[in-house]
This record gives C-alpha cells, sequence and structure tokens, in this order.
C-alpha cells in the first residue's frame, strides 16, 4: 500500500565504486500477503547496476529474482505487497513516487521485456497499435508518428516485412517474433534500464540464442544498462558483465561473469555449476542439488542454503552469514568459504 | 474475413427451416383435434368440411407445411382461430410493443450491469464489489412477477405515481415518444430490466477479474499507461463477452416477458401468447412463436457478426 511506502525505514545509502550508478537497491525486503501469513520473498538484497553494464540475476524459480525485478518499476500488486529499503533507478527513488510520476517513469526511463511474449500483448489490439500508444503516451505525438516509431523499431529488430507485422494481431505472431517485437515495444521510448525477465525461457533454442545476440547488440549500440533474470547460467555467461545468484531471497555470491563462472565460491553456485550438462562432463552423471527451497513464509534464521549445503555446520543453521569481499568485486555471503576455495 | 461473415451468414437458412418446421408441427403435436378451437363440438359436419378445407387441414402433411413456408415468407401466418384477425398484422403490432419493452429493459439492465460489473470486478474484493455481487445475485434469483407486483403495489397503489397497467393512456395501441406514454414503460421496463442487469454484472465481473490477472496488463502498466488507459484495454477485452451475453438476454427477454406482461397488462408478444394459449388459438401461437424464434435467430447473428469485429480472434476459430 502507499503508507507503507511512505512510511519505510530511511536507508542510508553509502557511497560505492561508481558515483552515479544506473541502479542502486539497498536492503530491500518484499513481503506479499496477509497479517496472518506473510511470504518473505526479498529479504535484504543490496545490488548496484553502473551505467551501461549488463548485470544477470541467477537463481531458481522462488529465489525471489523476478520480485526483485518487478520492485525496480514497482510492479507488484500494491495493495498485497510490502516494500521496504532504498530502490533507487537513474537517481530517482522509485519508492517514494507518486503513482503519476511512476507512470511517466515506467516505460520511458525503465522498460521491461517478459518471459511470455504472447502473454504479454494484449490480444485484442494490433502490434503496432500497442507500440504507438506507448510513444504517444510518453511523447504526446500522434498516432500516425508513433507508427512510424513502431516501424523504425521493427526495422531494427529485423522483423521480416515489418510494416504488413504492424497491422498484426498478437496472436499472428510466431513466439520468435513477436518476442522481437515486445523488445521493439521496451525500446520504443529510448529506456535507459532494460529489465529482461527470463526472456529467452519460453523459446526454442535456435531462436533463444538469436533473441540473445539481438539484445547484446542493442544495448550494445544504444548504452543501456541491463538486468537480466534468468536460471539458465548459459544465458548468463553470453550476456552479461556482472551475475548476481540469488536464494530464497537474498543474494549469495555476485561478481564479473568470468570471475564467478570460473571460480564459483557459495556452495549454491558451485551446486548450480554441477547440475549443469556441459561438453567436458559427457558421460558423467549430473549431480542435482538435493533438497528443495525453504518455505519463504518461514525462512530458516540462518543460511537458507545451509539444509541442502554439504559444507553446512552448525554456526551455518544458527546466523546469517554476511557478504565477505573476496577480491575485485567478486563477493559471498557463506561462513565456509575457506573449504569451498579451490 | 469476409468468408467467415459469409459462413455465419449462410448457416442461418438450416436454422430458419427447422425453426418453422417446429412451428409447423405444433399443431399437429399438441393433444386434441385442432379444428376444436375453430368449430364447436356438435356443427353440422359439412361445415366441420368446409372449414377443414379452408384452413387446409385435408391435405397430406408435407403438402401443408410447403403451402404454410410459402404463405409465411410472403407473410401470411394465417387467420387467428379465435376472432379471425390476420395472426400477422396481430403479431407484429404486439411485436413491436415486446421489442419496446426489451429494448428499454436491457437498456436499462445492460448499463446498470456493465457498470457495476467493471466496478465490482476493478475493486475485487471491496466493500463496493460486495454489496454490488449481493445485488446482482438478488436480480437473477428474485421472481420477477412478484417484483412486478411489489412495485405495482408501492408505485401505483401506495404512492399513485405510475400507472399499473396497459402500454399508454386509455386503451391505445400506438405508442409514442411522450411521457403519457413513458410513464407506462417505467415499471415493466424497470421489473424486466432486474434479470438482465444481474447476469450481466455477474459475467462482466468475472471476466474484468480474469482479464486483470493476465500478464498484459501488467505489461501494460510496465510501458507506463495510466490507469486510465489500462482501464480501456480491460473493457475492450470484456466487450465481446459482455455482448455476448446481452445479446441472449434480449432473446429472452423477447420470449421470456410472459409473466411481466401479463402482471402488466402490457400488450405484447407475452400476453398474446397467454391468450391464445388459453383459447387454444393455434394459428396464433404459431406465428408468434415463429416470428420470436426468428428474431432470436437474427439477433444472435448480429451478435456473432459484432462479436468478430470486436475480437479478431473468433474469425480463426
Amino acid at each position: 500500500m502507499k503508507s507503507d511506502v511512505m512510511t519505510r525505514t530511511a536507508v542510508q545509502t553509502p557511497l560505492t565504486a561508481s558515483a552515479d550508478p544506473m541502479v542502486e537497491i539497498r536492503d530491500l525486503h518484499v513481503h506479499f500477503g496477509t497479517p496472518r501469513r506473510q511470504v518473505q520473498a526479498v529479504n535484504g538484497v543490496d545490488l548496484t547496476l553502473a551505467r551501461g553494464e549488463v548485470l544477470t540475476i541467477l537463481g531458481e524459480s522462488g529465489s525471489g529474482k523476478s520480485v526483485t525485478l518487478r520492485s525496480l518499476m514497482r510492479l507488484l500488486p500494491e495493495r498485497k505487497t510490502r516494500l521496504t529499503g532504498s530502490v533507487r533507478v537513474d537517481g530517482q527513488d522509485v519508492l517514494a513516487m507518486s503513482r503519476r510520476e511512476l507512470s511517466r517513469f515506467r516505460g520511458r526511463t525503465a522498460a521491461m521485456i517478459f518471459q511470455e511474449p504472447m502473454l504479454a500483448f494484449d490480444p485484442v489490439f494490433t502490434v503496432g497499435d500497442q507500440i504507438a500508444e506507448t510513444v504517444c503516451r510518453h511523447e504526446g505525438v500522434s498516432r500516425r508518428e508513433g507508427l512510424a516509431r513502431a516501424l523504425e523499431l521493427f526495422d531494427r529488430v529485423r522483423i521480416p516485412s515489418a510494416k504488413r507485422r504492424l497491422a498484426n494481431y498478437p496472436y499472428e505472431l510466431s513466439g520468435g517474433m513477436s518476442q522481437r517485437a515486445m523488445i521493439a515495444l521496451a525500446l520504443s521510448c529510448r529506456p535507459k534500464l532494460l529489465l529482461a525477465d527470463e526472456p529467452t525461457t519460453a523459446l526454442d533454442a535456435t531462436v533463444q540464442i538469436q533473441i540473445l545476440l539481438l539484445l547484446r547488440e542493442l544495448q550494445r549500440e544504444l548504452g543501456m544498462s541491463v538486468i537480466f533474470v534468468t536460471h539458465d547460467m548459459g544465458v548468463a555467461n553470453e550476456i552479461s558483465d556482472r551475475i548476481a545468484v540469488m536464494y530464497a531471497g537474498r543474494l549469495v555470491e555476485t561478481g564479473a561473469v568470468d570471475s564467478v563462472i570460473a571460480q564459483p565460491r557459495h556452495p549454491y553456485t558451485l551446486g548450480l555449476m554441477h547440475s549443469r550438462a556441459s561438453g567436458e562432463l559427457r558421460g558423467q552423471r549430473l549431480s542435482a542439488i538435493p533438497g528443495a527451497p525453504p518455505d519463504m513464509s518461514a525462512p530458516p534464521p540462518g543460511c537458507a542454503f545451509a539444509p541442502r549445503c554439504p559444507h553446512a555446520d552448525a554456526t551455518c543453521t544458527q546466523a546469517l552469514p554476511g557478504m565477505s569481499e573476496l577480491g575485485d568485486g567478486h563477493r559471498a555471503a557463506c561462513w565456509r568459504l575457506g573449504e569451498t576455495a579451490s | 474475413m469476409s468468408t467467415y461473415f459469409l459462413k455465419r451468414i449462410l448457416y442461418v437458412v438450416p436454422i430458419t427451416l427447422a425453426v418453422s418446421f417446429f412451428c409447423f408441427s405444433l399443431v399437429h403435436l399438441s393433444p386434441g383435434d385442432p379444428m376444436d378451437a375453430v368449430v364447436s363440438a356438435d356443427a353440422p359436419r359439412e361445415v366441420v368440411a368446409m372449414v377443414e378445407r379452408a384452413y387446409g387441414f385435408d391435405r397430406p402433411l408435407p403438402e401443408q407445411f410447403a403451402l404454410w413456408v410459402s404463405r409465411a415468407l410472403q407473410g401470411d401466418l394465417g387467420l387467428s382461430a379465435a376472432n379471425g384477425r390476420a395472426v400477422t398484422a396481430e403479431v407484429f403490432a404486439a411485436l413491436k410493443n415486446t421489442l419496446l419493452l426489451a429494448l428499454a429493459a436491457s437498456l436499462i439492465g445492460f448499463t446498470l450491469g456493465c457498470t457495476f460489473g467493471l466496478l465490482a470486478g476493478y475493486w475485487q474484493g471491496s466493500l463496493l464489489d460486495r454489496l454490488v455481487t449481493g445485488f446482482a445475485v438478488g436480480g437473477v434469483s428474485v421472481p420477477h412477477y412478484w417484483l412486478g407486483m411489489l412495485l405495482v403495489i408501492v408505485f401505483s397503489v401506495e404512492l399513485n405515481w405510475l400507472p399499473s397497467s396497459g402500454a399508454g393512456p386509455g386503451s391505445s395501441n400506438d405508442w409514442a415518444f411522450e411521457w403519457a406514454y413513458l410513464r407506462h414503460l417505467i415499471l415493466p421496463a424497470v421489473t424486466l430490466s432486474v434479470i438482465p442487469m444481474g447476469v450481466v454484472t455477474r459475467t462482466v465481473r468475472a471476466m474484468v477479474a480474469e482479464i486483470l490477472a493476465h500478464e498484459f496488463v501488467e505489461a501494460l502498466r510496465a510501458k507506463g499507461l495510466a490507469e486510465k488507459r489500462v482501464f480501456l484495454h480491460v473493457v475492450k477485452n470484456v466487450a465481446p463477452t459482455a455482448l455476448a451475453v446481452m445479446g441472449l438476454q434480449l432473446g429472452y427477454l423477447l420470449g421470456g416477458s410472459i409473466l411481466v406482461e401479463t402482471v402488466f397488462s402490457w400488450p405484447g408478444t407475452g400476453l398474446l401468447l397467454n391468450n391464445a394459449i388459453f383459447q387454444r388459438d393455434l394459428p396464433i401461437l404459431q406465428g408468434t412463436i415463429l416470428v420470436l424464434a426468428l428474431f432470436f435467430v437474427l439477433l444472435n447473428l448480429i451478435v456473432d457478426l459484432a462479436q468478430a469485429r470486436l475480437d479478431p480472434r473468433i474469425q480463426r476459430s
């Protein structure tokens, strides 16, 4: 509710490495539900994204990665959500925005692409109109000018026979094509920050690569900052500069993509790496992480991964580990980092 | 696009034939001899034979049907068995009144139903939602002849604000858009509007709630549209269903207003049917049912075509 947003605890934000970051999240908590049963989806996330940087938030379903992403635009249902902490995007305090400021910010400063492009378009309007509508909303131009912009964008995201496609309804496009259209929509007002919620998960493997390459190319051309949410390590490796691994509503490991993938230090990240099929492991059995993520309506007091962790001891189940600096911005939250060093 | 429309229009032909066959069969399916209503039991045999010939009852059934259809196509539905007047004229005079009543009732019911449904669905779970939903359930559940009588007792008998019966001052059957006539319309129209109001409210509420849960609504908000504009998207998604429900309701109102028309002595098809049933006036029954059924078919056609224009996906399926 709005009052919750207004009465949130003021958090002093320490200045980090980059002086003017695109995104700065401090101690973000997101709780859903009624007073009787609360789900603590996100529990104290700190995250900074520099301008022009591409970050991947990696995690399994229910880890809070999509919720964190949606908090950046305050897209979660207001009546059922309690947001605390601080979220700043492009210097603006997102949690303090009025409804009007928020709608001006959404789509213009930050834009989002969704997991299921087919479901993210209104089925009874043409895709061209849905893009034009956004341009009209933010730039006050006519529908005709909006459609001209849409045509430009369709060419840019390489949709064949763009002009004809603008007049199509969403159900007339294929999955890959509608994700391209979704990207065109997201880019229509030249956002500074692009949020992508598993944009390739619903697509065929061959289309996935095309979409990833397209996104990377557009990001470089436009100099956007991008936050990518995925559970696919290959995707993270392909597109991002930095990775943040999330587990049970908290970041467990973060760092440059090469260093996290080459030398994962948190046992959860290690587990993820081992449960992945790759060339070198041909012929071996894939190892899965035993157990299941904790119930987020009653999270454990200590490290949430402890029950599934091969290295866990008494400390782990009692107290929450803080983030430790491992050098070069690579950080992990674990009590037993000494044992995971290779 | 046009193939769908063409197909849908051609589809009407077999339905119409089936409907007219059913209406024709009514005479022979109903218990008793249709002649009983026309001539008295003790009439001389020559008179019976003559009347039989006049009504065509002496010919074989298929021929009777063909004859009946060809006459009906020319606008001749025969003569009333009770008073000898032309059925076509009787039916259309009554249909005009029923149509007036049904349109007034659905205008009220549809407007209120859509408004209530949109509000309740948009603020689902709120106090407003619970009030409106309760009202809608009441509207669907209350027997409307009882509601009609209640309204008559309150507004005609006690308050003496509105007339309790007839379609206009005196026994005049020609309607005019004047207050003297409009005040006769109010009570029956309100009574009749309660059912479509309830049905439309519930349907629209459910649809709005369902559509708000779709991912595209979040996507609309994510691109920064004002809430008004998001609402517009929701309305356009609800419109085809709301329209279909209303079309069907209008059809039910045309055929189902028998009780309300009887309570208010409204000179429409309902009253006509009611009287025809008690007088065993089969030509009137046949004619009225045929005209009402064809009207229903036409209405469905219009609704389907309008729906297809609103929702492009329908033409595909």
